[in-house]
């Protein structure tokens, strides 16, 4: 046991720790100070002794790297010491603070004109921060022992799952409530500072164990999370509407996963199957615009919806799923064209009426289950539900749908089929796959599920038009996937709430949001092209070569399959 | 050698006939690749396929399996009655019913895995980022049924169907000798057990007939021996075989019958003994490649030589 605990005495400058110490301390010390003579902005920065929220933020960062400094050497060396590399966390941390601090300065002289408007506090606190930065640099590089081995007892590996949703639930509220851009982004810097160091440390590495061994608790928390979620916002619309927007654009994303993720098909005219559905819920909705006159409940327009979907997925994918590759992803390019330029065409003077052409159908009214108007406010226990929490709350029935859908094709004879065509198609054939249907069963779920989600984004958007449903909405479901992971459920979920949460917050994002996205992609294809969440066998499959990954994963999966 | 070959071969075990190829003829554009072939395979048999290289033997291959379309000429296998697909019981390796009559071959590669003819790639072909068991629980696919519904409800029957699966797949592992090794992802196995995991993955569509293409090549003499083991343990189950081989010995001390193929012709088709002492098939190999210094060739025939490296690369 002591063998592999051998430090790795690459030579620690002695003067490295009190370096460390003394940055925290300063970061501390100067957040208690005023950082902007401006009180108007940031939320508040200009009050001695009284931080103002994003001074707590700097407190907490600090807060951790002292945490982390007492592993390196002190009370909690003996403890945490062999485990957790320290050192590697503080280095993220103390350039994540830099970061931090940095951008603080720069968002109180670009909100208030000037760096005269930074008071001493805000600098004090940079002093700070760097020499944090500095003194990591010179720490020693330790060896460490193997997370995996690590066994708490299962009381406290549950607990870190509650802690670590409720902490998540905590910082959605708490970023989703800032209302200035730069407070916005800087609690980002704060949140991509916190999960870096505990990526650095290990911790993660420990967690992504301790998850394993918990799946379904994890699964569990995180949806009462999600369910609480609506009870944090006191009734606010503005963020319901923009959580809402994220749920429908991640469960659209989870479907196009199917596809993507685990059939291996470039389907890039997705979004034509949210169309459809919603076409289909408006047509046959009461808007006074509705082309049918046939108003079935709404369970009976789910089930409609999601069938011409899945029909419209069977009849673009027989005769296209022959063709592979480049060739399908510009087929299926052309088909959302279709579809587009058909909704704008069945106006009635072109062809038949059905969706009035470039008006598109407005006035949808709001859903009606059974006596439920999902219009309706509520108050349950004394917090306000409004009209968006109810969608919301639907929305996370129907992504739980979905998931479900998702892990358990996965996980059958279907799932191992559809690995099988990923890895070799003809050698799939020849073991008797039916590789074309199995295509085509990809292709006809990812497209029910769309149309699923489509019959109620129709409601939830009031009205529909053909502009909705363009190839930059598939462009971006796509890059959700591939962003966050092909082929996994975090990670897609992630991609989407990125993708969709940061246009809504930032105004400047969205305005360039084409650039920095596109630029986004490009460094995620050369650096992680398996996206931030990565399938295990994704992984392999984009690092062909790399033999000690592949010992990696296999040992990763064998755990898996306890 | 000989002698071995006499004791091995039961008395009584080759029936009816399964495989049936007739005049079968593949021609690539001016190329002939396969000319007007021949070829029985009855039921517990072992055929040899042999010929230097370029001589067509996996191009025949491709044509047994419905990979291509012959230009001309015909395939028929015996059919499996219906009834046949009662799910795998105990027993490593279990022949099918009773053979039906001949019946021309399905058009598609995947009917004729399901009819019951299931092969092996001369380049190895496994799913190489799925484990050892995976691969084989692919080769169950096309005798299990659960589809999308029963797979997200998850009822009993979708579960018996799982574990069967597995079992089955876990114990055809232990059949090819890799019990133990079904956790690992078959791109970081060894050659030679990548290369039974493949017979593994073919055992498992339940065939009556496996055709093997090249299944010891780049082998060294222990893993050879234990291969021509597992196809006698193979055929012992009431399996028929066909190999395509390199290494003469392993062949001749293997097969019941052996059809040696030269330029997409077949030259000569008979005993080991009587093709082995052919005159036409030294010459064709040694037209190939210079005869070698072997010593332990069998005995009375020519030396021929062992091109199994010169053919590592060849296509499937
Ligand atoms: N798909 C193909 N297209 C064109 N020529 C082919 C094709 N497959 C095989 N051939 C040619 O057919 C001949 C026989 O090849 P093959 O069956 O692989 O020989 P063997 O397996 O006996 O070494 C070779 O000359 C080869 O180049
Ligand atoms: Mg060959």
């Amino acid at each position: 046991m002591s063998g592999d605990l051998t430090t790795r005495t690459s030579g620690g400058h002695p003067a490295a720790w009190p370096l460390g110490l003394a940055g925290v301390v300063l970061v501390i010390a100067g957040s208690f100070l005023s950082w902007s003579y401006d009180s108007s902005i940031l939320g508040d920065l200009s009050i001695n002794f009284y931080p103002g929220s994003l001074q707590i933020l700097a407190i907490i960062l600090a807060v951790l790297g002292l945490v982390l400094l007492l592993i390196e050497k002190g009370p909690l060396e003996s403890r945490l010491g062999q485990w957790l590399d320290a050192t590697l966390g503080l280095r993220a941390l103390g350039l994540m603070l830099t970061l931090y601090m940095a951008l603080v300065l720069i968002a109180i002289s670009v909100e208030s004109d000037g760096l005269i408007n930074v008071n001493p506090g805000g600098y004090v606190s940079l002093v700070g921060a760097v020499l944090l930065l500095v003194g990591s640099r010179l720490l020693p590089l330790r060896q460490l022992r193997d997370l995996g081995q690590a066994r708490l007892p299962g009381w406290f590996e549950i607990l870190t799952i509650a802690l670590m949703m409720a902490a998540i639930l905590f910082a959605a509220a708490f970023a989703l409530g800032l209302t200035e851009a730069w407070a916005f982004v800087l609690c980002l810097v704060f949140i991509t500072g916190v999960i870096t160091a505990l990526f650095r440390t290990g911790v993660m590495s420990w967690f992504g164990h301790v998850a394993q061994r918990h799946k379904k608790v994890l699964t569990l928390a995180a949806f009462v999370v999600a369910f609480f979620f609506p009870f944090t916002q006191g009734g606010s619309d503005a963020n319901m509407s923009i959580a809402t927007q994220v749920l429908i654009f991640a469960a659209t994303a989870m479907g196009l996963n199917i596809v993507v993720g685990l059939a291996g098909l470039l389907d890039l005219g997705y979004i034509a199957f949210l169309g459809s559905g919603a076409y289909v819920a408006a047509m046959l909705s009461e808007s006074a615009f509705a082309t049918i006159d046939w108003h079935p409940p709404f369970p009976v327009v789910v089930l409609i919806g999601a069938c011409v979907a899945a029909t419209l997925g069977l009849i673009i994918g027989s005769p296209t799923l022959r063709v592979s590759g480049d060739y399908l992803a510009i087929v299926t390019l052309g088909f959302g064209e279709i579809f587009r330029l058909a909704m704008f065409n069945l106006d009635g003077t072109n062809g038949p009426l059905l969706t009035n052409g470039p008006n598109g159908i407005p006035g949808i009214p709001e859903l009606q289950i059974g006596n439920f108007n999902f219009g309706d406010e509520h108050t349950v226990a004394g917090l306000e539900l409004g009209r968006f929490s109810n969608y919301y709350f639907l929305l996370l029935l129907l992504i739980g749908f979905v998931i479900l859908v998702f892990a358990r094709l996965n996980d059958s004879r279907i799932g191992r089929g559809w690995v099988a065509i990923r890895e070799d198609e003809k050698a799939a054939e020849a073991m008797g796959v039916n590789v074309f249907g199995l295509k085509l069963l990809a292709f006809a779920v990812g497209a029910f599920l769309a149309g699923v989600a489509g019959t109620i984004k129709a409601h939830q958007d009031v009205a529909v038009s053909p502009d909705q449903y363009i190839f930059l909405e598939s462009a971006f479901l796509l890059a959700a996937v591939v962003l966050g992971g092909m082929g996994t459920i975090a990670g897609v979920l992630l991609g989407a709430t990125i993708l969709k949460l940061l246009p809504e917050k930032l105004r400047f994002f969205s305005e360039y949001r084409l650039l920095l996205f596109g630029l986004l992609l490009v460094l995620m294809m050369r650096f992680r092209p398996e996206g931030l969440v990565a399938s295990r066998r994704r992984q392999l499959e984009f690092h062909e070569e790399d033999e000690q990954l592949a010992v990696a994963v296999e040992s990763k999966l064998a755990e898996e399959a306890k | 050698m000989t002698v071995t070959n006499e004791v091995r071969r039961p008395a009584s075990a080759i029936g009816e006939p399964v495989l049936e190829a007739s005049g079968v003829t593949m021609r690539f554009g001016g190329l002939l690749a396969v000319n007007n072939v021949n070829l029985t395979v009855r039921e517990g048999e072992i055929v040899g396929l042999i010929g230097p290289n370029g001589a067509g033997k996996t191009t025949f291959f491709n044509c047994l399996t419905g990979l291509y379309k012959p230009t001309s000429g015909q395939v028929r296998f015996a059919s499996v009655p219906k009834a046949a697909k009662k799910p795998a019981s105990a027993g490593a390796v279990e022949p099918n019913q009773p053979t039906g009559a001949l019946q021309p071959l399905p058009p598609k590669p995947r009917a004729v895995v399901r009819a019951g003819m299931a092969r092996t790639f001369q380049n190895i072909r496994l799913f190489a980022n799925m484990t050892a068991l995976e691969n084989v629980m692919v080769g169950r696919y096309c005798r299990t049924t659960a589809g999308p519904v029963t797979s997200v409800l998850r009822g009993p029957k979708f579960r018996r169907e799982e574990a069967e699966t597995r079992a089955r797949a876990q114990e055809l592992l232990e059949f090819v000798g890799l019990g133990r090794s079904a956790e690992h992802l078959a791109r970081n196995m060894p050659y030679g057990d990548q290369r039974r995991l493949e017979i593994a993955r073919a055992l498992a569509t339940d065939p009556k007939v496996v055709l093997l293409d090249e299944p010891t090549a780049g082998m060294n003499p222990q893993e050879t021996r234990q291969a021509s083991d597992l196809i006698f343990k193979i055929r012992d189950s009431g399996l028929s075989v066909v190999v395509i081989e390199h290494d003469m010995r392993f062949i001749f001390n293997l097969c019941d019958r052996v059809l040696c193929l030269v330029r997409g012709e077949a030259l000569v088709e008979g005993t080991p003994g009587e093709v082995q002492s052919d005159p036409r098939v030294v010459e064709a190999y040694i037209g190939t490649g210079e005869d070698d210094d072997d010593d332990e060739a069998g005995p009375g025939g020519a030396h021929v030589q062992d091109t199994t490296v010169a053919e590592q690369e060849g296509k499937s």
